[in-house]
């Protein structure tokens, strides 16, 4: 078996993400089928395993096509920037158009073989030292001929081929349902050596784009379903959260947080490359701090990145005048970003995709998001987890400090479910919490986790105007704050609590 | 034979015994269908890989007459001969008769 692994080796397909989950990528010289539903990116995938090769290894390729035109392909394929026309005229790239032709179906008079298909791919592949072979989708060539032992028996041939030719093959498939047999027309029984399997489930009202390799015969690869998403200009991308791991350094460096206060409270401020959770209900300020965090960093010089995905520009910067904050300068002296988007408007995997993209194309020092339930609303339990991890682990990555808004569903305390999966993560929790007391609504502010410093235990109150947040004095007498349930203590309860703890044990 | 009222190519994968089979089956049926007023062409696809991608040919024996219009593609070792002739639009019987 150890001899087994050493001996297959694996070519890097350049798809990113899939590579680390398939360890190195599809074993070479060997044919892999790719089996999906309709519309789960098969031929993406197929097109793209070819166009990686050419783009990032000089690999050329051949791919055969039973289903699609060629003049198709070649316009589809441009959304994501891959120029097959232009790889054709340079001899990197040629297709077998095995596709329905616009004449009728020839008659079957007797006995037949697809002698000259293979001899076509085997044509294609000498003229121009193809390396990569594509052949999509094999269910479709069944539509063609009606002698399904015949042909299944000529696709086992020229899978046969296909090896000796010492190329590196992806054949695709179609299957009808998203978790049954692995392919139609018991293909995988002659094509069985490598399965991948592409999903696109319906969960929760929303498309979800799963890869899995099911089986590498022979060579070691990840399990499970991965999560994809295909991004014009792109292709297929995949998200593989086994590729994090926890190696993040860790800074002793302290920054602020907009507010001196709370950087006292703190024991000095937030740490350098800190994930920072803001958590109260509606109207208890986190924008505002989250503001406050931007405009705390742009006075250092301090590169800021906001993403906000509950108001819209004009509402943000109006909101920021009205603290005194001006965005707009900020943003002309080319110190701060601002993007607004709704949660509807992509999966949870693009909306990760394109925070990433924009951390790189601005190198921010620290990023606001503004705020995390906003997103966990639009998703999935399993996506938005992913999300999480995904994100604050990238932000690690890049030592950046990261603050984010939660609200919590009640208004007077309670938690919401975004803090179930990111306050293990984080480093530093703010609670905000309207506090209920003598007929008034005030508010509360507490540093409730500092992870690696010292930090105040006390709910100071805070008031909001316009010049920001203010932060006054911690509330005396007062309990059941977190909790909801503001009471004010009187003497009698004061002596009775302060009992609760005695010095010593008396007989 | 400058201008031969029925024009035929034959593609086949080498020579292997359906090859031949088609092509007797075919030479006999063009003797007795056309007398000398045809053209065949015999292509095998291991030489020419070129000509049948022009043609698109995926299966051999692949036959396809292409005069007298319309063109028609058959394939299989053309041991129907029945479906073959029908195929051509040929009535059987008739020396030198042309495909309607």
């Amino acid at each position: 078996m150890n001899n087994d692994n050493r001996q297959i080796q694996k070519v890097l397909t350049g798809i990113p993400g899939f590579d680390h989950i398939s360890s190195g990528g599809l074993p070479e010289g060997r044919t892999t089928l790719v089996s999906g539903s309709a519309g789960s990116s098969k031929t993406i995938f197929a097109v793209q395993f070819l166009a990686e090769g050419i783009a990032k290894y000089g690999q050329p390729g051949v791919f055969i096509t039973f289903e699609e035109r060629v003049e198709d392909i070649r316009r589809n394929m441009r959304s994501f920037n891959w120029d097959i026309a232009g790889w054709e005229a340079d001899g990197k790239w040629a297709f077998v158009d095995a596709s329905p032709s616009a004449n009728e179906m020839p008659e079957v008079v007797g006995a037949y073989d697809l002698g000259a298909l293979m001899a076509r791919i085997e044509h294609a592949i000498h003229k121009i030292g193809a390396k990569r072979v594509s052949m999509d989708s094999l269910g479709a060539i069944f539509n063609q001929f009606s002698d399904s032992a015949n042909i299944r028996q000529e696709l086992f041939r020229i899978a046969t081929t296909l090896k000796k030719l010492k190329v590196t093959s992806v054949l695709t498939s179609e299957r009808t349902q998203e978790y049954g047999e692995i392919a139609r027309f018991g293909i995988e029984e002659f094509v069985a050596d490598n399965v991948i399997i592409l999903r696109n489930i319906l969960e929760e009202e929303k498309r979800r784009r799963t890869l899995e390799i099911l089986k590498f015969r022979g060579t070691f690869h990840h399990k499970g379903e991965y999560p994809f998403t295909v991004q014009n200009g792109n292709g297929i991308i995949l998200l593989p959260l086994s590729a994090i791991e926890l190696k993040q350094k860790s800074s002793n460096l302290r920054i602020t947080s907009g507010s001196e206060a709370l950087d006292r409270m703190c024991g000095g401020g937030f740490f350098r490359d800190s994930i920072i959770l803001v958590s109260g209900a509606t109207g208890t300020g986190k924008t505002l701090m989250a503001t406050e965090f931007m405009a705390g960093g742009n006075n250092q010089g301090e590169r800021c990145l906001l993403f906000a995905y509950e108001e819209s520009r004009e509402q943000l910067f109006r909101n920021a005048t009205g603290w005194g904050i001006d965005f707009g300068k900020m943003e002309q002296d080319g110190l701060l970003k601002v993007i607004c988007e709704y949660p509807e408007v992509a999966g949870l995997e693009d909306h990760l995709l394109r925070i990433k993209q924009e951390i790189d194309l601005f190198q921010p020092n620290r990023v606001a998001v503004d705020s995390l339930s906003a997103l966990e609303r639009v998703s999935s339990f399993r996506s938005f987890r992913e999300f999480i991890i995904g994100l604050t682990s990238y932000i690690k990555h890049k030592e950046i400090a990261g603050l984010f808004t939660s609200t919590t569903t009640s208004l007077m305390g309670g938690s919401s479910i975004t803090e179930g999966h990111i306050s293990t993560i984080t480093d530093s929790i703010v609670l905000l919490r309207y506090v209920e007391l003598m007929g008034e609504m005030r508010r509360g502010l507490t540093v409730l986790k500092m992870r690696g410093s010292m930090h105040e235990k006390q709910i100071r109150e805070f008031n909001i105007d316009m010049q920001g947040m203010h932060i006054g004095r911690p509330f005396r007498d007062v309990t059941g704050i977190i909790s909801g349930r503001a009471h004010h203590l009187t003497d009698g309860e004061i002596d009775r609590l302060g009992n609760l703890f005695l010095d010593s044990v008396e007989p | 034979m400058d201008n031969p009222a029925v024009y035929l190519k034959l593609f086949v994968t080498g020579f292997t015994a359906r090859s031949q089979t088609a092509i007797t089956n075919l030479k006999l049926l063009c003797e007795e269908e056309f007398g000398s007023d045809y053209k065949l062409e015999i292509i095998d696809v291991l030489e020419h890989p070129e000509l049948a991608e022009n043609e698109k040919i995926l299966a051999t024996p692949s036959l396809i007459r292409t005069l007298p219009p319309p063109i028609r593609r058959l394939i299989g070792d053309l041991t129907d001969k029945e479906k073959v002739l029908h195929s051509l639009d040929v009535v059987s019987g008739n020396r030198n008769s042309k495909p309607r």
